[in-house]
Protein backbone atom coordinates (compact mmCIF):
# COMPACT_ATOMS: atom_id res chain seq x y z
CA UNK A 1 0.00 0.00 0.00
CA UNK A 2 1.09 3.57 -0.42
CA UNK A 3 1.24 5.56 2.78
CA UNK A 4 -0.25 8.82 1.63
CA UNK A 5 -1.05 10.77 4.70
CA UNK A 6 -2.79 13.53 2.82
CA UNK A 7 -3.75 13.07 -0.76
CA UNK A 8 -5.38 16.24 -1.91
CA UNK A 9 -4.95 19.53 -0.17
CA UNK A 10 -1.43 18.90 0.96
CA UNK A 11 1.38 17.52 -1.18
CA UNK A 12 1.87 13.83 -0.56
CA UNK A 13 4.43 13.06 2.10
CA UNK A 14 6.72 10.47 0.61
CA UNK A 15 9.51 8.51 2.23
CA UNK A 16 12.12 11.05 1.26
CA UNK A 17 10.04 14.05 2.25
CA UNK A 18 11.65 14.39 5.65
CA UNK A 19 11.39 17.56 7.69
CA UNK A 20 14.04 19.85 6.30
CA UNK A 21 16.82 21.32 8.33
CA UNK A 22 17.41 25.05 8.21
CA UNK A 23 20.74 24.61 6.43
CA UNK A 24 19.19 22.79 3.47
CA UNK A 25 18.73 25.03 0.49
CA UNK A 26 15.02 24.59 -0.25
CA UNK A 27 13.95 25.02 3.33
CA UNK A 28 10.37 24.97 4.42
CA UNK A 29 9.09 27.99 6.29
CA UNK A 30 8.31 27.52 9.96
CA UNK A 31 5.96 29.47 12.18
CA UNK A 32 7.20 30.61 15.58
CA UNK A 33 5.16 27.76 17.10
CA UNK A 34 6.99 25.02 15.17
CA UNK A 35 8.92 23.82 18.23
CA UNK A 36 5.74 23.85 20.32
CA UNK A 37 4.01 21.56 17.79
CA UNK A 38 6.92 19.14 17.75
CA UNK A 39 7.03 19.05 21.53
CA UNK A 40 3.39 17.99 21.51
CA UNK A 41 4.26 15.12 19.14
CA UNK A 42 2.57 16.62 16.09
CA UNK A 43 2.84 14.86 12.77
CA UNK A 44 4.16 17.61 10.51
CA UNK A 45 3.48 18.10 6.82
CA UNK A 46 4.47 20.53 4.09
CA UNK A 47 1.52 22.82 3.39
CA UNK A 48 2.07 25.51 0.78
CA UNK A 49 5.77 25.66 1.65
CA UNK A 50 5.13 25.72 5.41
CA UNK A 51 6.00 22.98 7.88
CA UNK A 52 2.68 22.64 9.67
CA UNK A 53 1.03 20.20 12.10
CA UNK A 54 -1.27 17.70 10.37
CA UNK A 55 -2.46 16.20 13.64
CA UNK A 56 -1.29 15.72 17.21
CA UNK A 57 -2.40 12.07 17.34
CA UNK A 58 -5.99 11.69 16.19
CA UNK A 59 -7.55 14.14 13.76
CA UNK A 60 -11.00 12.78 14.66
CA UNK A 61 -10.52 13.53 18.36
CA UNK A 62 -9.30 17.02 17.46
CA UNK A 63 -12.33 17.51 15.23
CA UNK A 64 -14.73 16.51 18.01
CA UNK A 65 -12.91 18.73 20.51
CA UNK A 66 -13.66 21.74 18.30
CA UNK A 67 -17.31 20.73 17.78
CA UNK A 68 -17.93 20.00 21.46
CA UNK A 69 -15.49 22.09 23.51
CA UNK A 70 -12.54 24.16 22.28
CA UNK A 71 -9.63 23.59 19.94
CA UNK A 72 -6.88 25.79 18.59
CA UNK A 73 -4.98 25.99 15.33
CA UNK A 74 -1.70 27.68 14.50
CA UNK A 75 -2.64 29.66 11.39
CA UNK A 76 0.46 31.85 11.39
CA UNK A 77 1.22 30.65 7.87
CA UNK A 78 -1.62 32.83 6.61
CA UNK A 79 -0.57 36.23 5.31
CA UNK A 80 -1.66 39.38 7.11
CA UNK A 81 -1.45 42.50 4.95
CA UNK A 82 -2.05 45.99 6.29
CA UNK A 83 -3.19 48.65 3.84
CA UNK A 84 -2.63 52.30 4.67
CA UNK A 85 -3.48 55.38 2.68
CA UNK A 86 -6.03 58.09 2.11
CA UNK A 87 -7.58 56.23 -0.82
CA UNK A 88 -7.51 52.75 0.68
CA UNK A 89 -11.31 52.45 0.62
CA UNK A 90 -11.41 53.39 -3.05
CA UNK A 91 -8.70 50.84 -3.71
CA UNK A 92 -10.67 48.06 -2.02
CA UNK A 93 -13.84 49.05 -3.89
CA UNK A 94 -11.85 48.26 -7.02
CA UNK A 95 -9.96 45.19 -5.72
CA UNK A 96 -12.77 43.16 -4.13
CA UNK A 97 -15.99 41.68 -5.49
CA UNK A 98 -17.67 42.26 -2.15
CA UNK A 99 -18.28 45.86 -1.16
CA UNK A 100 -16.22 47.39 1.63
CA UNK A 101 -18.97 50.00 1.84
CA UNK A 102 -20.76 47.42 3.99
CA UNK A 103 -18.04 48.14 6.55
CA UNK A 104 -19.35 51.16 8.41
CA UNK A 105 -18.04 50.63 11.94
CA UNK A 106 -14.42 50.22 12.97
CA UNK A 107 -13.55 46.59 13.60
CA UNK A 108 -16.09 45.16 11.17
CA UNK A 109 -14.91 42.25 8.99
CA UNK A 110 -16.03 41.12 5.54
CA UNK A 111 -15.42 37.94 3.55
CA UNK A 112 -14.59 38.74 -0.06
CA UNK A 113 -13.07 37.41 -3.26
CA UNK A 114 -10.33 39.09 -5.24
CA UNK A 115 -10.99 38.44 -8.94
CA UNK A 116 -9.05 38.66 -12.17
CA UNK A 117 -10.49 40.42 -15.22
CA UNK A 118 -12.14 37.15 -16.33
CA UNK A 119 -14.04 36.95 -13.06
CA UNK A 120 -11.87 34.05 -11.84
CA UNK A 121 -10.98 33.93 -8.17
CA UNK A 122 -7.38 34.95 -7.39
CA UNK A 123 -8.01 34.35 -3.69
CA UNK A 124 -10.63 34.60 -1.00
CA UNK A 125 -9.84 36.71 2.04
CA UNK A 126 -11.12 38.55 5.05
CA UNK A 127 -10.87 42.32 5.18
CA UNK A 128 -11.04 44.24 8.47
CA UNK A 129 -11.97 47.91 8.65
CA UNK A 130 -9.66 49.39 11.28
CA UNK A 131 -9.77 53.06 10.34
CA UNK A 132 -10.77 55.23 7.41
CA UNK A 133 -7.19 55.00 6.12
CA UNK A 134 -6.33 51.59 7.50
CA UNK A 135 -7.70 48.19 6.44
CA UNK A 136 -6.24 44.75 7.16
CA UNK A 137 -6.44 41.71 4.86
CA UNK A 138 -5.85 38.06 5.73
CA UNK A 139 -5.10 36.00 2.63
CA UNK A 140 -4.21 32.34 2.09
CA UNK A 141 -0.73 30.94 2.67
CA UNK A 142 -0.38 28.97 -0.55
CA UNK A 143 -1.26 32.01 -2.68
CA UNK A 144 0.92 34.48 -0.79
CA UNK A 145 3.32 35.55 -3.53
CA UNK A 146 0.80 35.91 -6.33
CA UNK A 147 -1.61 37.73 -4.02
CA UNK A 148 1.03 40.20 -2.89
CA UNK A 149 2.14 40.84 -6.46
CA UNK A 150 -1.46 41.43 -7.54
CA UNK A 151 -2.33 43.62 -4.56
CA UNK A 152 0.82 45.73 -4.94
CA UNK A 153 0.20 46.14 -8.64
CA UNK A 154 -3.38 47.25 -8.15
CA UNK A 155 -2.53 49.44 -5.14
CA UNK A 156 0.08 51.56 -6.89
CA UNK A 157 -2.28 53.99 -8.67
CA UNK A 158 -4.15 54.55 -5.38
CA UNK A 159 -0.92 55.30 -3.50
CA UNK A 160 -1.81 52.72 -0.91
CA UNK A 161 0.99 51.35 1.23
CA UNK A 162 1.01 47.53 1.35
CA UNK A 163 2.66 46.26 4.52
CA UNK A 164 3.04 42.51 5.14
CA UNK A 165 2.85 41.69 8.83
CA UNK A 166 5.31 38.84 9.13
CA UNK A 167 5.96 40.07 12.65
CA UNK A 168 2.65 38.60 13.80
CA UNK A 169 1.55 35.07 14.57
CA UNK A 170 -2.06 33.99 14.28
CA UNK A 171 -4.04 31.47 16.33
CA UNK A 172 -7.61 30.33 15.75
CA UNK A 173 -9.43 29.28 18.92
CA UNK A 174 -12.67 27.59 17.91
CA UNK A 175 -15.54 25.72 19.48
CA UNK A 176 -18.53 26.31 21.77
CA UNK A 177 -16.22 26.94 24.76
CA UNK A 178 -13.50 28.75 22.81
CA UNK A 179 -14.54 32.32 23.57
CA UNK A 180 -14.80 31.79 27.31
CA UNK A 181 -11.41 30.05 27.38
CA UNK A 182 -9.78 33.04 25.70
CA UNK A 183 -11.75 35.63 27.65
CA UNK A 184 -10.45 34.00 30.84
CA UNK A 185 -6.94 34.93 29.75
CA UNK A 186 -7.72 38.57 29.03
CA UNK A 187 -7.11 41.52 31.25
CA UNK A 188 -10.09 42.01 33.58
CA UNK A 189 -10.96 45.35 31.97
CA UNK A 190 -11.33 43.78 28.49
CA UNK A 191 -13.48 40.79 29.37
CA UNK A 192 -16.98 42.22 29.20
CA UNK A 193 -16.26 44.08 25.98
CA UNK A 194 -14.92 40.89 24.34
CA UNK A 195 -17.87 38.86 25.59
CA UNK A 196 -20.23 41.39 23.98
CA UNK A 197 -18.36 41.69 20.66
CA UNK A 198 -20.52 40.44 17.78
CA UNK A 199 -19.64 38.03 15.01
CA UNK A 200 -17.39 39.25 12.21
CA UNK A 201 -16.05 41.98 14.42
CA UNK A 202 -12.58 42.58 15.75
CA UNK A 203 -10.95 44.72 18.42
CA UNK A 204 -7.72 45.13 20.34
CA UNK A 205 -7.42 43.65 23.80
CA UNK A 206 -4.74 42.72 26.29
CA UNK A 207 -3.96 39.26 27.56
CA UNK A 208 -2.73 38.97 31.13
CA UNK A 209 0.73 40.50 31.62
CA UNK A 210 -0.23 43.13 29.06
CA UNK A 211 0.36 41.15 25.89
CA UNK A 212 -1.40 43.05 23.09
CA UNK A 213 -3.82 41.00 21.01
CA UNK A 214 -5.93 41.61 17.94
CA UNK A 215 -9.08 39.59 18.60
CA UNK A 216 -11.51 38.79 15.77
CA UNK A 217 -14.71 36.82 16.15
CA UNK A 218 -14.17 34.86 12.95
CA UNK A 219 -13.09 31.36 11.98
CA UNK A 220 -13.05 28.52 9.49
CA UNK A 221 -14.75 25.70 11.36
CA UNK A 222 -18.44 26.62 11.52
CA UNK A 223 -18.09 27.07 15.27
CA UNK A 224 -18.05 30.22 17.31
CA UNK A 225 -14.63 31.40 18.41
CA UNK A 226 -11.86 33.87 17.86
CA UNK A 227 -8.96 34.36 15.54
CA UNK A 228 -6.09 36.03 17.38
CA UNK A 229 -3.12 37.96 16.12
CA UNK A 230 -0.19 38.43 18.44
CA UNK A 231 3.39 39.55 17.91
CA UNK A 232 5.78 36.65 17.25
CA UNK A 233 7.56 37.22 20.55
CA UNK A 234 4.44 36.48 22.59
CA UNK A 235 2.91 33.71 20.48
CA UNK A 236 4.34 30.84 22.51
CA UNK A 237 3.17 32.40 25.75
CA UNK A 238 -0.36 32.68 24.38
CA UNK A 239 -0.27 29.13 22.96
CA UNK A 240 0.88 27.75 26.31
CA UNK A 241 -1.73 29.73 28.25
CA UNK A 242 -4.47 28.33 26.01
CA UNK A 243 -3.07 24.80 26.42
CA UNK A 244 -3.08 25.27 30.18
CA UNK A 245 -6.69 26.44 29.95
CA UNK A 246 -7.58 23.08 28.39
CA UNK A 247 -7.84 24.07 24.72
CA UNK A 248 -7.06 21.09 22.45
CA UNK A 249 -4.37 21.70 19.81
CA UNK A 250 -5.74 20.71 16.40
CA UNK A 251 -3.97 20.25 13.09
CA UNK A 252 -4.64 20.93 9.44
CA UNK A 253 -6.39 17.59 9.01
CA UNK A 254 -9.09 18.48 11.53
CA UNK A 255 -9.27 22.01 10.16
CA UNK A 256 -10.10 20.56 6.75
CA UNK A 257 -12.91 18.26 7.92
CA UNK A 258 -14.35 21.05 10.10
CA UNK A 259 -14.45 23.60 7.29
CA UNK A 260 -15.90 21.05 4.87
CA UNK A 261 -18.70 20.13 7.29
CA UNK A 262 -19.36 23.86 7.62
CA UNK A 263 -19.62 24.11 3.81
CA UNK A 264 -16.71 26.55 3.58
CA UNK A 265 -14.67 26.60 0.38
CA UNK A 266 -10.95 25.86 0.27
CA UNK A 267 -9.05 27.96 -2.22
CA UNK A 268 -7.24 25.90 -4.86
CA UNK A 269 -9.57 22.97 -4.39
CA UNK A 270 -13.09 24.38 -4.55
CA UNK A 271 -12.29 27.43 -6.65
CA UNK A 272 -9.36 28.98 -8.49
CA UNK A 273 -8.59 31.51 -11.21
CA UNK A 274 -10.70 29.62 -13.76
CA UNK A 275 -13.82 29.55 -11.61
CA UNK A 276 -16.13 32.50 -10.99
CA UNK A 277 -17.89 33.10 -7.69
CA UNK A 278 -21.18 32.11 -9.41
CA UNK A 279 -19.69 28.66 -10.05
CA UNK A 280 -18.34 28.24 -6.52
CA UNK A 281 -21.46 29.02 -4.45
CA UNK A 282 -19.92 32.38 -3.61
CA UNK A 283 -22.52 34.56 -5.30
CA UNK A 284 -23.49 35.87 -1.86
CA UNK A 285 -20.06 37.53 -1.64
CA UNK A 286 -20.50 39.48 -4.87
CA UNK A 287 -21.96 42.97 -4.47
CA UNK A 288 -23.23 44.34 -7.78
CA UNK A 289 -23.79 47.73 -6.18
CA UNK A 290 -24.46 50.76 -8.35
CA UNK A 291 -21.56 52.13 -10.28
CA UNK A 292 -18.77 50.27 -8.47
CA UNK A 293 -16.20 49.19 -11.03
CA UNK A 294 -14.49 46.23 -9.35
CA UNK A 295 -12.06 43.99 -11.22
CA UNK A 296 -13.93 41.12 -12.86
CA UNK A 297 -17.34 42.78 -12.71
CA UNK A 298 -17.87 42.88 -16.48
CA UNK A 299 -17.06 39.19 -16.81
CA UNK A 300 -19.37 38.28 -13.94
CA UNK A 301 -22.27 40.29 -15.37
CA UNK A 302 -21.74 38.79 -18.78
CA UNK A 303 -21.65 35.23 -17.40
CA UNK A 304 -24.79 35.88 -15.39
CA UNK A 305 -26.58 37.25 -18.45
CA UNK A 306 -25.54 34.32 -20.63
CA UNK A 307 -26.29 31.74 -17.96
CA UNK A 308 -23.81 30.23 -15.53
CA UNK A 309 -22.83 26.81 -16.94
CA UNK A 310 -21.77 25.10 -13.72
CA UNK A 311 -22.64 25.27 -10.06
CA UNK A 312 -21.32 23.97 -6.79
CA UNK A 313 -23.48 21.66 -4.69
CA UNK A 314 -23.13 19.58 -1.56
CA UNK A 315 -23.20 15.78 -1.83
CA UNK A 316 -23.90 13.16 0.81
CA UNK A 317 -22.94 9.60 -0.16
CA UNK A 318 -25.78 7.14 0.32
CA UNK A 319 -23.72 3.96 -0.05
CA UNK A 320 -20.46 2.83 1.48
CA UNK A 321 -17.20 4.54 0.70
CA UNK A 322 -15.56 7.92 0.98
CA UNK A 323 -15.95 10.84 -1.43
CA UNK A 324 -12.61 12.17 -2.66
CA UNK A 325 -11.32 15.06 -4.73
CA UNK A 326 -11.36 14.23 -8.44
CA UNK A 327 -14.06 11.54 -8.43
CA UNK A 328 -16.47 11.76 -11.34
CA UNK A 329 -20.04 12.82 -10.55
CA UNK A 330 -22.76 11.49 -12.89
CA UNK A 331 -25.92 13.57 -13.14
CA UNK A 332 -28.93 13.79 -15.43
CA UNK A 333 -27.44 16.92 -17.04
CA UNK A 334 -23.88 15.69 -17.54
CA UNK A 335 -20.71 14.93 -15.66
CA UNK A 336 -19.30 16.86 -12.75
CA UNK A 337 -16.45 16.43 -10.32
CA UNK A 338 -15.90 16.12 -6.59
CA UNK A 339 -13.90 19.12 -5.37
CA UNK A 340 -13.48 18.60 -1.62
CA UNK A 341 -14.53 15.20 -0.35
CA UNK A 342 -14.02 13.50 2.96
CA UNK A 343 -15.47 11.46 5.72
CA UNK A 344 -17.44 13.65 8.10
CA UNK A 345 -16.53 12.82 11.71
CA UNK A 346 -19.67 14.56 13.03
CA UNK A 347 -22.10 12.82 10.65
CA UNK A 348 -20.17 9.53 10.27
CA UNK A 349 -20.68 9.55 6.51
CA UNK A 350 -19.01 10.76 3.37
CA UNK A 351 -19.66 14.35 2.29
CA UNK A 352 -18.37 16.52 -0.53
CA UNK A 353 -18.54 19.76 -2.41
CA UNK A 354 -18.90 19.06 -6.13
CA UNK A 355 -19.10 21.14 -9.28
CA UNK A 356 -21.83 19.93 -11.64
CA UNK A 357 -23.48 21.27 -14.80
CA UNK A 358 -26.34 23.72 -14.22
CA UNK A 359 -29.84 22.28 -14.34
CA UNK A 360 -31.86 19.64 -12.54
CA UNK A 361 -29.36 16.88 -11.69
CA UNK A 362 -31.85 14.07 -10.97
CA UNK A 363 -30.40 10.99 -9.29
CA UNK A 364 -26.70 11.62 -8.80
CA UNK A 365 -24.07 8.88 -8.73
CA UNK A 366 -20.36 9.10 -7.95
CA UNK A 367 -17.77 6.86 -9.59
CA UNK A 368 -15.69 5.42 -6.75
CA UNK A 369 -12.99 3.17 -8.19
CA UNK A 370 -15.24 2.01 -10.99
CA UNK A 371 -18.39 1.52 -8.93
CA UNK A 372 -21.28 3.97 -9.19
CA UNK A 373 -22.59 4.85 -5.74
CA UNK A 374 -25.72 6.96 -5.20
CA UNK A 375 -25.33 10.38 -3.67
CA UNK A 376 -27.84 12.99 -2.55
CA UNK A 377 -27.58 16.64 -3.53
CA UNK A 378 -27.82 18.88 -0.48
CA UNK A 379 -27.33 22.50 0.43
CA UNK A 380 -24.34 23.03 2.75
CA UNK A 381 -23.59 23.52 5.63
CA UNK A 382 -23.53 19.80 6.38
CA UNK A 383 -23.15 20.59 10.08
CA UNK A 384 -24.50 23.61 11.92
CA UNK A 385 -24.08 24.23 15.67
CA UNK A 386 -22.63 20.76 16.07
CA UNK A 387 -25.70 19.07 14.55
CA UNK A 388 -26.66 17.94 11.03
CA UNK A 389 -27.60 20.96 8.90
CA UNK A 390 -31.09 21.43 7.53
CA UNK A 391 -31.98 18.70 5.02
CA UNK A 392 -28.77 16.70 5.61
CA UNK B 1 5.06 1.40 18.58
CA UNK B 2 3.71 -1.96 19.63
CA UNK B 3 5.80 -5.12 19.46
CA UNK B 4 5.72 -6.97 16.13
CA UNK B 5 4.58 -10.58 16.66
CA UNK B 6 7.32 -13.05 15.71
CA UNK B 7 5.13 -15.26 13.52
CA UNK B 8 4.44 -12.56 10.93
CA UNK B 9 5.98 -11.97 7.52
CA UNK B 10 5.86 -8.61 5.76
CA UNK B 11 5.74 -7.00 2.37
CA UNK B 12 7.79 -3.83 2.02
CA UNK B 13 4.49 -2.08 1.36
CA UNK B 14 3.42 -2.76 4.99
CA UNK B 15 1.06 -5.74 4.64
CA UNK B 16 1.58 -8.69 7.02
CA UNK B 17 0.92 -12.40 6.48
CA UNK B 18 0.56 -15.13 9.09
CA UNK B 19 0.55 -18.83 8.24
CA UNK B 20 -2.15 -20.45 10.34
CA UNK B 21 -2.28 -24.04 11.61
CA UNK B 22 -4.79 -24.98 8.90
CA UNK B 23 -2.41 -23.94 6.13
CA UNK B 24 -4.34 -20.73 5.34
CA UNK B 25 -2.72 -17.30 5.44
CA UNK B 26 -4.21 -14.37 7.33
CA UNK B 27 -3.44 -10.87 6.00
CA UNK B 28 -3.53 -7.37 7.47
CA UNK B 29 -1.59 -4.11 7.50
CA UNK B 30 1.16 -3.27 9.95
CA UNK B 31 0.82 -1.20 13.07
CA UNK B 32 3.26 1.26 11.52
CA UNK B 33 1.01 1.58 8.47
CA UNK B 34 -2.10 2.28 10.53
CA UNK B 35 -0.21 4.92 12.49
CA UNK B 36 0.86 6.62 9.29
CA UNK B 37 -2.65 6.51 7.82
CA UNK B 38 -4.37 7.82 10.92
CA UNK B 39 -8.00 7.19 11.85
CA UNK B 40 -9.45 4.61 9.46
CA UNK B 41 -13.07 5.14 8.43
CA UNK B 42 -13.74 2.60 5.69
CA UNK B 43 -12.36 -0.70 4.44
CA UNK B 44 -13.25 -2.10 1.03
CA UNK B 45 -12.85 -5.85 1.42
CA UNK B 46 -12.02 -8.27 -1.40
CA UNK B 47 -14.61 -10.75 -2.64
CA UNK B 48 -14.43 -14.26 -1.23
CA UNK B 49 -13.20 -16.44 -4.10
CA UNK B 50 -11.09 -13.69 -5.66
CA UNK B 51 -7.62 -14.60 -6.93
CA UNK B 52 -5.18 -12.16 -5.37
CA UNK B 53 -1.45 -11.52 -5.25
CA UNK B 54 1.26 -8.95 -4.66
CA UNK B 55 0.86 -7.41 -8.13
CA UNK B 56 -2.60 -5.90 -7.75
CA UNK B 57 -4.42 -4.12 -4.95
CA UNK B 58 -7.26 -6.30 -3.66
CA UNK B 59 -8.56 -4.24 -0.73
CA UNK B 60 -8.65 -0.55 0.11
CA UNK B 61 -8.25 1.07 3.49
CA UNK B 62 -9.46 4.63 3.77
CA UNK B 63 -8.49 7.04 6.47
CA UNK B 64 -10.32 10.34 6.83
CA UNK B 65 -8.26 11.92 4.13
CA UNK B 66 -6.70 9.18 2.01
CA UNK B 67 -7.41 5.88 0.30
CA UNK B 68 -4.66 3.26 0.14
CA UNK B 69 -4.56 -0.03 -1.76
CA UNK B 70 -3.76 -3.21 0.16
CA UNK B 71 -1.84 -5.99 -1.61
CA UNK B 72 -1.90 -9.69 -0.86
CA UNK B 73 1.63 -10.64 0.27
CA UNK B 74 1.50 -13.92 -1.71
CA UNK B 75 -0.70 -15.40 -4.46
CA UNK B 76 -3.83 -17.26 -3.49
CA UNK B 77 -7.61 -17.34 -3.28
CA UNK B 78 -9.53 -15.29 -0.73
CA UNK B 79 -11.51 -17.66 1.51
CA UNK B 80 -12.66 -15.33 4.28
CA UNK B 81 -12.92 -11.58 4.87
CA UNK B 82 -13.15 -9.70 8.17
CA UNK B 83 -16.67 -8.34 7.94
CA UNK B 84 -16.28 -6.80 11.41
CA UNK B 85 -14.34 -4.06 9.60
CA UNK B 86 -17.54 -2.98 7.79
CA UNK B 87 -18.81 -1.39 10.97
CA UNK B 88 -15.52 -1.14 12.81
CA UNK B 89 -12.68 -0.06 10.52
CA UNK B 90 -10.99 1.39 13.60
CA UNK B 91 -10.18 -2.19 14.65
CA UNK B 92 -7.15 -1.81 12.41
CA UNK B 93 -6.07 1.24 14.41
CA UNK B 94 -6.54 -0.46 17.76
CA UNK B 95 -5.29 -3.98 16.95
CA UNK B 96 -3.54 -4.14 13.59
CA UNK B 97 -2.05 -7.62 14.18
CA UNK B 98 -5.13 -9.16 15.80
CA UNK B 99 -8.78 -8.08 15.47
CA UNK B 100 -7.81 -5.79 12.60
CA UNK B 101 -6.95 -8.59 10.14
CA UNK B 102 -8.42 -7.99 6.67
CA UNK B 103 -8.74 -11.32 4.84
CA UNK B 104 -7.62 -14.96 4.78
CA UNK B 105 -6.28 -16.59 1.65
CA UNK B 106 -5.54 -20.15 0.55
CA UNK B 107 -1.97 -19.91 -0.79
CA UNK B 108 -1.09 -21.17 -4.24
CA UNK B 109 2.41 -21.86 -3.03
CA UNK B 110 3.33 -21.53 0.64
CA UNK B 111 6.99 -21.20 -0.28
CA UNK B 112 6.27 -17.63 -1.44
CA UNK B 113 6.16 -16.73 2.25
CA UNK B 114 9.90 -17.33 2.45
CA UNK B 115 10.49 -14.36 0.17
CA UNK B 116 8.81 -11.94 2.59
CA UNK B 117 10.53 -9.86 5.27
CA UNK B 118 10.84 -11.30 8.75
CA UNK B 119 9.87 -9.04 11.69
CA UNK B 120 13.44 -7.87 12.29
CA UNK B 121 13.98 -6.86 8.66
CA UNK B 122 10.63 -5.11 8.57
CA UNK B 123 11.43 -3.25 11.80
CA UNK B 124 14.69 -2.09 10.23
CA UNK B 125 12.86 -0.97 7.11
CA UNK B 126 10.41 1.26 8.97
CA UNK B 127 13.12 2.57 11.24
CA UNK B 128 14.93 3.71 8.11
CA UNK B 129 11.77 5.45 6.93
CA UNK B 130 11.42 7.36 10.16
CA UNK B 131 14.95 8.82 10.16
Amino acid sequence: MQLHAWLETVPVRSDNDRPRLPDESHMTAKTVLNEAHRKLGARMVDFGGWDMPLNYGSQIEEHHAVRKAAGMFDVSHMTVVDLHGERVRDFLRRLLANSVDKLTEHGRALYACMLNARGGVIDDLIVYYLGEHFFRLVVNAATREKDLAWIRGQAAPFEVEVRVRDDMAMLAVQGPQAREKLIGLLAEVDRERMRAMGRFRAAAAQALHGVPLFVARTGYTGEDGFELMVDNGHAQLLWQALLDAGVQPAGLAARDTLRLEAGLNLYGQDMDENVTPWEAALGWTVALDDGRDFIGRDALEQQKAEGVPRRMVGLVLEGKGVLRHGQKVLTGVGEGEVLSGSYSPTLSMAIALARVPAGEPGQVRVDIRGREINARVVRPPFVRDGKPGEGI
Amino acid sequence: MSEIPGDLKFLKSHEWARLEDDGLVRVGISDHAQQQLGDLVYVELPEVGAQVGPDNGCAVVESVKAASDVYAPIHGEVVEVNSALDDGPELINTDAYGEGWIFVLRPDNKAELDDLLDPESYAELIEGEED
